[in-house]
Order: structure tokens, then sequence, then C-alpha cells
């Protein structure tokens, strides 16, 4: 071990994992999918070691701008902490809406996840999913605006089990993640309003083409809690590319359905995950 | 006379057959460094067969099995990752083994006449990202034998549990 090793990576082995099974990194920061959290453990550390991540994301709408970036950390395969920063860009709608053009809504959303069971990639002759709890913590930085539009609060958190199981004989992942949630639009219109917290699904199938490329679709279920706006669920066609062990490119299509009164928000999406 | 020869005869060469599978039982094979004596099963191999002629197929028979357990053997042999592990080998056994396990879980005409997974490494101290090193190393051959990814991933499916056996560290 040279002198130049950090202090923390000490004792800690760092890579092993095989690629893509870090999962990409989601809106909100967690290993999985771009838009849903999966059992996954981010880092390309093994059970004996430290890994991290760390993500840059934009999603161009028709009406508006998403953007996200933020690091993470996974411990042994078993624990993963992430932080997140979005931005959300109103640009011409903000205006219409009466907030200025160019408004923006900010969020931090602060997450831990721990491994319960199971594991996604090894445990082929199973029927035992990798099974992981998360907790995601999430303050959005305009209070008087979300409280405005019918909001209970500017913070939140989300609670989720998920589920991800690898069917290697098929080349095929799948994940189910059940979230327990009170965000409007992951919390950037706040939190809360016409209901409080509600369970919600969000479920990923995605094939593997080869080691270095994952195609798939995801669907998430999403709160409808806002009287001014409708919510609608999220749907994204992804494809995620391994460049090699410490770079993934994710570029996917998604369809957010209305936001803010803005219907049919369709787009694209582009993250760059860097890990090691 | 004449008739009582060709069972003669037959008893002989079973005989000689015998006698040959006698001096070469699973752990004394010619050209091999001797390993205590064990029963040879198939159920040693750690999987099942798979049934479905095509996986085999994919890998081009027995000749591309061969081929792929040298270019997974010459790859070990160079990826300083784990080649370490490998340094007391017996090449002779583990390319004659691997070629066994590998050709009786595609569904081939094999026998696995090697030891259990956990007994072979038991004392190895293998972690999982060496086990992920192999798993890279053995797709590196099957690319270059061309098999298929998703006929890769076939086989790759029934050695992914044996992390459990093969990981001891």
């Amino acid at each position: 071990m040279s002198l130049a090793t950090p202090v923390l990576a000490q004792g800690f082995e760092t890579g092993g994992k095989l690629l893509l099974t870090r999962g990409i990194s989601t809106v909100e920061g967690a290993g999985g999918g771009g838009l849903s959290s999966w059992a996954l453990i981010t880092g390309n550390e093994t059970d004996r070691g430290i890994g991290a991540t760390a993500h840059a994301t934009q999603v161009e709408l028709d009406d508006f701008r998403f953007q996200a970036a933020g690091f993470a950390v996974g411990l042994h395969d078993r624990f993963e902490f992430s932080w997140t920063r979005q931005r959300f860009d109103t640009r011409d709608a903000g205006a219409a809406l009466g907030l200025g053009q160019g408004f923006t809504f900010e969020q931090d959303v602060i997450g831990v996840k721990l491994r319960l069971l199971g594991d996604a990639v090894y445990a082929q002759d199973s029927w035992v999913p990798q099974l992981a709890l998360g907790i995601q913590h999430k303050s959005n930085d305009q209070g008087a605006i979300v409280r405005a539009v019918g909001a209970a609060d500017d913070s939140g958190y989300d609670v989720y089990l998920a589920a991800t199981k690898l069917y290697l004989d098929h080349s095929l992942l799948l994940n189910a993640t059940v979230r327990w949630t009170e965000a409007n639009q992951t919390g950037l219109l706040g939190f809360s309003g016409l209901d409080d917290h509600s369970l919600q699904g969000e479920f990923t199938a995605a094939y593997l083409v080869s080691r270095r490329l994952l195609v798939g679709a995801e669907y998430r279920f999403k709160p409808d809690n806002l009287g001014f706006a409708t919510e609608d669920d999220w749907v994204d066609l992804f494809a995620a590319y391994a460049v090699n062990e410490h770079l993934t490119v994710t570029a996917a299509w998604v369809d957010l359905g209305s936001i803010a009164t803005f219907d049919d928000q369709r787009g694209f999406y582009l993250s760059l995950q860097a890990g090691f | 006379m004449t008739r009582l020869s060709i069972p003669m005869a037959s008893l002989a060469i079973l005989a000689i057959g015998s006698a040959a599978l006698a001096i070469q039982p699973p752990h004394a094979h010619p050209g091999e460094l001797e390993v205590d004596p064990y029963e040879a099963s198939n159920a040693h191999a750690g999987a099942a067969p798979i049934s479905d002629p095509a996986v085999l197929a994919a890998f081009n028979g027995e000749a591309g099995i061969a081929r792929i357990v040298d270019g997974l053997i010459a790859g070990i042999q160079q990826d300083e990752r784990i080649e370490g592990i490998f340094r007391a080998t017996d090449w002779p056994r583990l390319r004659r083994t691997l070629n066994e396990q590998i050709c009786y879980i595609l569904g081939g005409p094999c026998d696995y006449t090697g030891r259990s997974m956990a007994s072979v490494h038991a004392d190895h101290g293998i972690t999982t990202a060496e086990f992920n090193a192999l798993v890279e190393n053995l797709q590196d051959a099957m690319d270059a034998e061309g098999v298929p990814f998703g006929m890769q991933n076939r086989l790759l499916a029934r050695l992914a549990p044996m992390h459990g056996d093969v990981v001891t560290r």
C-alpha cells in the first residue's frame, strides 16, 4: 500500500465489481436506474471495500430544464450514502406562471440505503431478489412559493424498499420499488398538500445487450397532491453504456407528463456517472 | 474352441479396459500432480447441465470449449489481479477439469471428475473481486470464440451461484 493511499481507504479494497452492477445514478442520487432507485449499491466496491460515484444529469423538457448533480459512497456493497442537488429551471414557463422568467427551484436530496438481503447478481439459483431499504431527506429552497401553490412543507422524506434481480439466463434485469412519499415532483414543488405520504410503485425492465450496454424502460407512479396542477406518472426509455469501469453514460427519452399545469413534458435525458 | 475364443477375447479387452481405468482414477491422471484420493461425481460440477442443445452449439461444441478454456487459462496467467492465486496450479489438471466442467454444464457428452468447488477453493482465500476478475477472463475467452453474449450468460447463470463456495475471504 503506497503512502499516497488516503487514510479512509486503508484496509478497504477499491474496485472489483462487474461492469454496470453498481447501477447508474438516479435523479435523486441513489444507485439505480435514471428515475427509480434500485437495490444495487453504488460504487465499484465489493463486500470488502469502498467505492463512490459522482454524477451530472440534465433533462431537457419542452418547457422546463431539470438538472441534478451529486455524489454517492458505497461501503462493502452493503451501505450507500448519497447527496444530490436538483435544479429545476422554469424558463419561459416561469413567466407564464407569474414566478418570473427562468425562475428556478433547487432542492437537496440526502439519501441512505441499506442492502437487507439477497444478491441480485450471484444468486442465480434462487428466486430471492436483492432487497434494500432506503430513506431520502429532501429540502426545497422555495418554501414560500411551494406553500403558495398548495404544498404543506418545503422539506420531507421518502422511504423506499427496492427489489432488484438479474435474470442472467435471459440477460434481463428487473426492479420493483415501493416508495412511501409525499413529494410533489420529487419535492421540487414541495411536500404534501391534498394528501400526505402515500405508497407509489416504480418498475424497471432492462436488457443486457453486452457487458457494457443496458437498454430498458422505467415506470414510476407519482402522487398527485397539489390542487393547482396535476402530477402524472413518469416513464422513460434508456440506454446505459459503460465506457469503462469508471465512466457510464446514460441517455434516455423521458415522458414526465404534466408539470405545474404544463402538459406533455417530454424530452431528452443525459447523465454522466464517474466512479471507482 | 473358436466359439469359446470370442468371449475370451472380449473378457481380455474388458480386463485391459478396467486396467486402464484403474491406473487413471480422477485424482491421478498421467501428466498431472497427484491429489488426495476422492470419488468423482458430476454433482461436484456445482451446477446442473443445460438441456437446451442450442447453447452447446453456440459454444461450438467440445472443440469450442477447449479453445475457450485455453483462452481463459492464458488470460488468467496474464491477469495481475489473479495470476498469483494460480501460481502453484497444476495447469494440465486445471485445463482438463475446466474442460470437463464446462462441457458437462453445457449439456455436452462429458463427465466432471474434479473435486467440488468448495473443496478446491477452501484454502485459497479468494475474494469477490478475484471471482469477478475470473468471470471477466471467461467472458473475454467466450468473446474470442464468438459466443453470443446472451448464450454466454446462459453459462454464467449456472456458474454465478458458485460464488458462495469459491469466495472464502
